[in-house]
């Protein structure tokens, strides 16, 4: 039954038997790092609610402010091996090479489709959470424009960007030749996604795979995010749970005002600055209480499937939209964490 | 279960929630499998409510947890460990089966019915009670500090 194993993140990480590996190759930490995962090791009872982090205050809000309000597909990826900062331009010429190969290899060519497309890589300072995360990065097609008076830059047409954020767990076990940007996010056509996926597992031997999000780590986001402080609520606090029945699938949709759900959460919440499971166990259980008092369904039979709150909404299958700024770092970190246990 | 070839007669009850009514004459029951279905809270909160009218000699090895739903992980809503703390707590074996992949399914029924019949009585020289702390001794260690 090893294939059920859900790794689970080890808080005790710090306790890493370095004085018996003195010496040891990154593969032989790795090692032990998995063998300690699939003992029995509790998952993190407490997390800490999303701060706005101390290098946060160097990005830009401009410069980020068009990764908010954008759906963006989520994938694991695993450590790229031997990949340069330094050797940007030089992707983005093959890459660009590889994908016009690849659109011209389809059977029908429509008429008037336009190849002109540029890509460019560039790195996004800021979107790290400890000094220790590696740069991240976005990778960007932009059509170019068929004039050639204009001058100004084309449509974006698909915009994806790998980071990490906290990724301390894994960035212990790997070694100098590697680069770990776990968190990979995508928009745009998914053909393009692809053919970028495949370029990028070609090239620096890793391996994408979607990042699914389960119920259960869907009600621990709605819970710290109900918990962030937002200065003026730009949207509903939204559940939405699908039902499984036939024919067809149910879907039960709870919308409540921000403001009462905060201060439910307010009433719950006992530990500032750390959220944890039995508080958010009694938030999900409020709400469900709440609804089968008034019409008598058992939400918690049924899956949850999307969370939608001010700060950020994420769906089952690993689509996720940031609308605050002041937590993108937080919630790319609770991201993080998922892509580093579904590679590990 | 009951397609599996056993000695003595089988017979299974299915039931929603305990406790079982009353009125009803029925033999003496050998052993309680709950199920928890993983992807359900609902299914977890009525586990726990059924094992409080569970008469505690049925705990020396005639409780067993059966959790299912663990194959798609992404529609668990249950943590695992929340499980295994529970079989913990209630110092029964847990199991795990994805009911609805048939060769899991006849596995588990086999296995099952091996269980019911020492529970029963009816291997000579292993009791429930053995079974039980057979199966205790192959868990980790680290489930000490839970």
């Amino acid at each position: 039954m090893d294939s059920y194993d859900i790794p689970e993140s080890t808080p005790s990480a710090s306790s890493r038997p370095e004085d018996y590996f003195v010496g040891a190759t990154p593969l032989q930490k790795r090692l032990e790092s998995i063998r300690k995962q699939t003992s029995f090791i509790p998952t993190p009872p407490r997390r800490k609610i999303p701060q706005c982090s101390q290098l946060q205050e160097d990005v830009d809000p401009q410069k980020v402010a068009f990764l908010l309000h954008k759906q963006w597909t989520l994938y694991s990826l695993t450590p790229l091996y031997k990949f340069s900062y330094s050797n940007l331009k030089q992707y983005s010429r093959l890459l660009n090479a590889f994908i016009v190969a690849e659109k011209q290899k389809g059977l029908a060519v429509e008429v008037g489709e336009d190849f002109n497309i540029k890509v460019i890589f560039s790195t996004l300072l800021g979107m790290k959470g400890t000094q220790r995360d590696p740069e991240a990065f976005l990778v960007q097609i932009l059509s170019k424009s068929q004039l050639p008076s204009e001058n100004r830059e084309g449509k974006v047409l698909w915009t994806g960007w790998f980071c990490c954020i906290f990724g301390d767990s894994l960035l212990e076990t790997v070694s100098e030749d590697f680069t770990c940007l776990p968190l990979f996010l995508a928009n745009g056509a998914e053909s393009n996604t692809a053919i970028i996926g495949t370029w990028f597992q070609k090239t620096f031997d890793c391996y994408f795979s979607p990042l699914a999000i389960n119920a259960f780590n869907l009600s621990w986001m709605a819970a710290m995010w109900t918990a962030c402080k937002v200065d003026h609520y730009v949207a509903t606090t939204e559940f939405l749970w699908s039902v499984p029945c036939s024919p067809q699938s149910l879907d039960i949709s709870y919308a409540i005002h921000p403001e009462d759900a905060k201060a439910l959460w307010d009433s719950i919440h006992k530990t500032p600055g750390e959220v944890t499971q039995e508080e958010v166990d009694l938030f999900m259980d409020c709400l469900y209480s709440h609804f089968h008092r008034h019409f008598k369904i058992h939400l918690s039979a049924t899956r949850l499937v999307r969370v939608s709150t001010s700060v950020a909404s994420a769906h089952t299958d690993g689509k996720i939209k940031i609308l605050c700024h002041k937590y993108l770092i937080g919630v790319l970190a609770y991201l993080t964490e998922l892509a580093v246990f579904q590679i590990e | 279960m009951l397609k599996e070839d056993c000695a003595s007669e089988l017979k299974v009850h299915l039931a929603k929630s305990l406790p079982l009514p009353s009125s009803v004459n029925r033999p003496r029951i050998d052993l309680i499998v709950f199920v928890v279905n993983l992807h359900s809270k609902y299914s977890l909160q009525n586990t726990e409510e059924s094992l409080r009218h569970v008469d505690a000699s049925f705990f020396l090895g005639k409780v067993c947890f059966l959790a299912t739903g663990a194959g798609r992980e992404s529609h668990c809503s249950i943590h695992r460990h929340t499980v295994v703390k529970l079989a913990h707590t209630y110092q029964s074996p847990l199991l795990y089966c994805d009911l609805e992949v048939e060769g899991f399914r006849a596995t588990m029924a086999q296995r099952l019915v091996r269980v019911l019949q020492i529970c029963a009585g009816h291997v000579p020289g292993v009791s429930a009670l053995n079974l039980l702390s057979l199966l205790r001794s192959s868990e980790g260690p680290s489930l000490e500090d839970l």
